[in-house]
């Protein structure tokens, strides 16, 4: 029960903090925290085993399975399961979840109710798409994610939020549209060869369909996740979505919407279609390694802070693609430690952002300038978060990035050669964000008293710092954690994939 | 022997345990001092006694290990140390000087602000660059090599309220990251080949899988370390980024730009010789570009104004007799060279700190002058440091030269070494110079202060250095083949010495005309504007790479990809315009449609018929 006890938790308390907001304005947020505190709550005997029982990670994949009937017609199966892989991502959404809170905690002055059951019910349907492990309801959880963050968007936005707001959402319909799609078929091509009609991942993975059918669905199922990504061309719902929305959702959007996207390839994609994702690889890889540079590219003449922030994540999430289609142990591990990194490091640039939004009123690079002088501590972290993007050893992307590129450039040195030129444009950019912000004179004038980082802030930030630091030189609990049963499939069905 | 892993643990350790001890506490000036100042004396005494240990002994190994890093499958990295001779030689330059440097900066910065930054910065400098002598794999060095050109961007800028010093720091951490990227890809070419990053597994594996006929891909590894060499050496083509890095603070110019981190990339070439040996085409570009860049930094040298400009160029320069020493065959000649270097140019540049400081930030030489009577200490350094760099005979510098020219006879680039010798010249030309123009003539600024009690010390003992630097440890002359001095003509052996007396009396002669800093011709002119810009080789970085890729950026700043779903999403608008004017509440109009629809039916369904 604790994984449906996971999902109630936030589901519950975006409706509590909702109505609370009839008695105080400030009760909302409260609530919010509680119920995100109580959420570790069912994680807690799981990281006993995941630190320390290294054995039952090895029995089996799945260390909770949890399933009941749903829609009996469909054998459609409300069923939840959690392995490594889902662990360490529920455990990103739950951090970088508070971290969002910390940042809408004096932002978000209107509607406070709904704003936080908005941000509550993204979160459950995030920790959804995590877990479920029925295909329906996976699609289910999906669009969850989707409707309170267009409506956090939309309506605490900034200046262009509803462009902004209308854009992502018809993205990711379509992207979902096209999942469902292809989850259709996939069920009923499968229900035709095997007579037995399921959604159940892992009763569709242990008799795979076959024919020619399974390269289209694999394309459809990761088109799909592509937009979520995002890679191109389907990218660019991202900056406009990124930008305006506020930064709690900022935030959530970077730190863990977009790695559904990856969690999807690697959940899904790889495991179910293992042929034809060897098919479509080299086309993903390259998609990847156009990814990285145009993304830095378009980092690079950026003028809005939060746009040039945005379009770094097009870059790394580049890295990630890379990595899930290498077919390589180094590279998969390397494209989880970047989900986890990049969701850290990006959204602690987006919090600061927000942080120099509430404090100047703007986010062009070109008014900005010598915030260091004083802001020092602020301008500190601006510094450690924008080193982290670019790649500095000692820091969790680092590690992912060195793991994708070694991973890839054994069967594609040549896209290899071109991704690892990411990382000079990525000191372009990130180098140009930290100079043009805390560095240099004070641009605008300087009468009034602005305040440093306050205690929240610091305490938020600062474990952001630690958690990258702890991932950049004590990586190995991470990778023991991914399921090696996946890292498995990958590898082994590549060496299959060659053979045929 | 494992006490003395502990002690090789503590090494890299100390530094960085002080730098974060500083980050979060709040301490006072003196603690501060003492902490960042006395973190990295510990070390240097480590490391003197690690020497005492080892002085006598040729072939000995010291491992310590700081625990796991990556283990998945095949791929196994630790955080470990290795200490042979050459990462001793290595870590008591590093220790010693950054000491010392340590120590001078207590005095030089004392009156700035962000007194405590700076040593935090320092401190974590010291660590890095420890890591990158130490460690044992590949990985682990690039762990050290990002991080000292980090400190290095952040020591460059560090007074940052200056945009030019931001620019300067950003040039250097770019052109640097162009050839940190090419060493990665390095790095991934041989663990793909090779299946490990341990730096001794590669020069064994290397000899066992690739061999002097099959040595393609060996030549390509070599090539794409050479790349990260250059670029954290500034050897051409990436060489430009140093005469702007001299924006940071003098001391740091002397520690990072002179005595350590620029000579990474002679240890990377060092300690990779047996790979290198597999590629000889390889050591013959390194030799070359040695040469190239020994004789672009030499003569840019001569002509700068700026004082700590031209001890850039002076560095560049010797870094190149590095490389041609490494593209020879003679290591530890380079490695030799490297040191006595570290102590010489590190005195100049503290001297020139020195000098700035007591004369209210002036750079400019053609400002000072007949400063010799008002800064004794510093003259006297100054005139050490010169006649090193000069390589006046029993100075440490003549030693390492004398030793790098004989080596290139050796090898029988005969080009190589009048090109060499040329470089010899113009060095002891430009340190006379130099020499001259500050300390000797009319006086013309007079210093407000004089330096501080630690930077006299630190100044004093960096002299003795650079007296008695060639003074070799047993280890590092074990690294060297012996050497055939009777193959030398007396041509060979006699130039070399007398040539730099021949060059100093010829820049008094020109001094005495007092000559410097004019030019007469418009075709002097030019070629005087030519190597004060380092041969304009930032103009042509600028034409051919950065003007294209910012134009290009420019281009597509709103996204061309975009542009189609906003094409979609215009088209729809007009759609919707379009066929919203039907729905213009009028009942004419809709009358009308009502007639043009029925007309138009009639008409069609008559057609049909005739057609029939």
């Amino acid at each position: 029960m604790s994984l449906f006890i996971l999902l109630l938790i936030p589901l519950l308390g975006g409706v509590l903090a909702w109505f609370s907001q009839r008695f105080d304005a400030n009760l909302p947020k409260r609530i919010t925290f509680i119920s995100l505190l109580m959420c570790w709550l069912p994680l807690i005997p799981l990281f006993h085993t995941m630190l320390f029982d290294g054995a039952s990670l090895k029995k089996s994949q799945w260390l909770i399975n949890e399933s009941f009937n749903w829609i009996s017609i469909f054998n459609i199966k409300a069923h939840l399961a959690l392995d490594g892989l889902s662990f360490l991502l529920i455990v990103l959404t739950l951090l970088m979840a508070l971290v969002a809170l910390s940042a809408a905690w004096h932002e978000i002055k209107q509607r406070t109710g709904f704003f936080y059951f908005n941000l509550l019910w993204t979160i459950a349907g995030v920790l959804g798409v995590f877990l479920a492990i029925d295909l329906f309801l996976f699609f289910v959880f999906w669009e969850v994610m989707l409707v309170p963050m267009y409506f956090l968007i939309s309506i605490w936005g900034h200046e262009n939020k509803h462009y902004a707001a209308i854009k992502f959402f018809i993205f990711t319909q379509a992207g979902g549209l096209l999942m469902l799609l292809s989850l259709c078929g996939l069920v009923g091509i499968h229900y035709q060869q095997t007579g037995v009609l399921t959604f159940d991942y892992i009763l569709l993975m242990q008799n795979p369909i076959t024919g020619d059918f399974p390269f289209w669905i694999a394309l459809g199922f990761t088109i799909s996740f592509l937009v979520k990504l995002p890679a191109l061309p389907f990218h660019s719902w991202l900056p406009d979505a990124h930008t305006q929305a506020p930064t709690a959702a900022s935030v959530i959007l970077a730190a863990v919407l977009l790695k559904t996207g990856g969690y999807g390839i690697i959940r899904f994609v790889l495991p179910l279609f293992p042929e034809a994702s060897i098919q479509l690889a080299p086309f993903m890889m390259l998609i990847g390694v156009i990814g990285i540079i145009y993304g830095a590219m378009m980092a690079f003449v950026q003028t809005d802070l939060k746009r040039l922030v945005a379009y770094s994540s097009v870059s790394h999430m580049g890295f990630v693609l890379l990595g899930c289609f290498a077919f390589n142990i180094y590279a998969l591990q390397g494209a989880v430690m970047q989900m986890l990194a990049h969701g850290i490091s990006t959204s602690a640039l987006f919090f600061l952002v927000g942080m120099i939004q509430h404090r100047y009123h703007t986010r062009d690079l070109n008014k900005l300038g010598g915030l260091w002088i004083n802001l020092p501590k602020l301008s500190a972290f601006g510094l450690f978060f924008g080193i982290a993007s670019l790649g500095m050893p000692g820091l969790g992307n680092f590690i992912a990035e060195f793991l994708i590129l070694v991973g890839s450039f054994e069967q594609y040195p040549i896209i290899t050669v071109f991704a690892t030129s990411g990382l000079i444009l990525a000191a372009v950019y990130s180098l140009l964000l930290i100079y043009k912000t805390f560095f240099g004179k004070v641009n605008s004038p300087q009468n009034i008293k602005i305040p440093d980082t306050n205690t929240k802030e610091w305490f938020t930030l600062i474990t952001m710092c630690f958690i990258l630091i702890y991932l950049g030189l004590h990586p190995q609990p991470i990778f023991d954690l991914v399921p090696i049963k996946l890292m498995n499939i990958a590898f082994v069905s590549f060496s299959m994939g060659v053979s045929l | 022997m494992t006490n003395y892993s502990n002690l090789l643990s503590l090494i890299p350790l100390l530094p960085i345990l002080s730098a974060v001890i500083l980050l979060f506490s709040n301490p006072s000036r003196l603690w501060v001092s003492i902490l960042a100042v006395g973190s990295i004396t510990s070390v240097a005494l480590i490391s003197s006694f690690l020497n005492y240990v080892y002085w006598q002994q040729t072939d000995f190994i010291l491992k310590a290990s700081l625990g796991n890093w990556i283990s998945i499958a095949e791929l196994s990295i630790s955080f470990g140390l290795y200490l042979d001779s050459l990462s001793l030689v290595m870590i008591t330059i590093i220790s010693g000087v950054g000491a010392l440097i340590h120590l001078y900066s207590t005095g030089f910065m004392s009156q700035d602000k962000s007194f405590k930054r700076y040593f935090i910065y320092l401190n974590l400098f010291v660590s890095a660059m420890l890591f990158l002598v130490l460690a044992d794999n590949l990985l682990l060095l690039y762990l050290g090599w990002e991080g000292v050109g980090l400190c290095s961007y952040l020591l460059i800028g560090f007074w940052y309220q200056d945009k030019n010093n931001n620019l300067a720091a950003n040039k250097a951490f770019l052109m640097t990251r162009i050839g940190d990227t090419a060493m990665a890809i390095g790095l991934f070419l041989l663990f793909t080949h090779l299946g490990t990053l341990d730096i001794q597994e590669i020069q064994v594996k290397a000899h066992t899988v690739w061999s002097l006929s099959d040595n393609t891909i060996a030549s390509i590894c070599c090539l794409l370390l050479l790349g990260g060499a250059v670029g954290k050496s500034a050897q051409f083509p990436l060489q430009n980024w140093l005469p702007d890095a001299m924006a940071g603070p003098t001391p740091v110019s002397a520690l990072i730009h002179a005595a350590t981190m620029v000579t990474a990339g002679i240890y990377l070439i060092a300690r990779n010789s047996q790979l290198f040996q597999l590629a000889p085409d390889v050591l013959y570009v390194i030799a070359l570009i040695g040469t190239f860049t020994l004789l672009l930094g030499a003569s840019a040298a001569m002509v700068q104004s700026d004082l700590k400009r031209i001890l850039a160029y002076s560095t560049i320069s010797q870094l190149g007799y590095m490389f041609l020493a490494l593209g020879v065959g003679a290591s530890a000649s380079a490695v030799f060279h490297l040191m006595t270097h570290a102590f010489f140019k590190a005195l100049l540049f503290l001297s020139a700190g020195a000098l700035i400081y007591s004369l209210h930030h002036e750079h400019n030489i053609f400002k000072m002058g007949g400063l010799f009577k008002k800064l004794p200490v510093v003259t006297v350094s100054f005139a050490i440091g010169c006649s090193a760099l000069a390589s006046l005979p029993f100075t440490s510098g003549f030693f390492s030269k004398e030793l790098i020219l004989e080596q290139v006879v050796a090898s029988g680039h005969i080009t190589l070494w009048w090109a060499a010798v040329l470089g010899a010249f113009i060095t002891a030309f430009y340190s006379a110079r130099l020499f001259f123009i500050v300390f000797l003539g009319q006086a013309q600024l007079s210093p407000d202060t004089t330096p501080t009690k630690s930077m006299s010390l630190a100044l004093i003992i960096l002299c003795l250095f650079s007296l008695l630097g060639g003074v070799q440890p047993s280890g590092l002359i074990s690294l060297m083949p012996p050497l055939h001095a009777d193959n030398l003509t007396n041509l060979q052996h006699w130039l070399p010495i007398i040539l730099p007396f021949i060059a100093i009396s010829f820049a008094w002669w020109i001094f005495k005309k007092s000559q410097f800093g004019r030019t007469h011709t418009s075709l002097l002119q030019g070629i005087h504007q030519l190597l004060k810009s380092g041969w304009a080789f930032d103009h042509i970085y600028q034409t051919i790479f950065i003007q294209p890729f910012k134009y290009l950026c420019q281009l597509n700043q709103y996204d061309v990809i975009d542009l189609f779903y906003r094409f979609i999403e215009k088209v729809s608008c007009i759609l919707n315009n379009t066929f919203s004017q039907f729905q213009n509440g009028q009942l004419r109009s809709y009358n009308a449609s009502l007639v043009i629809f029925c007309i138009l039916a009639f008409a069609w369904f008559i057609s049909g018929e005739l057609i029939k």
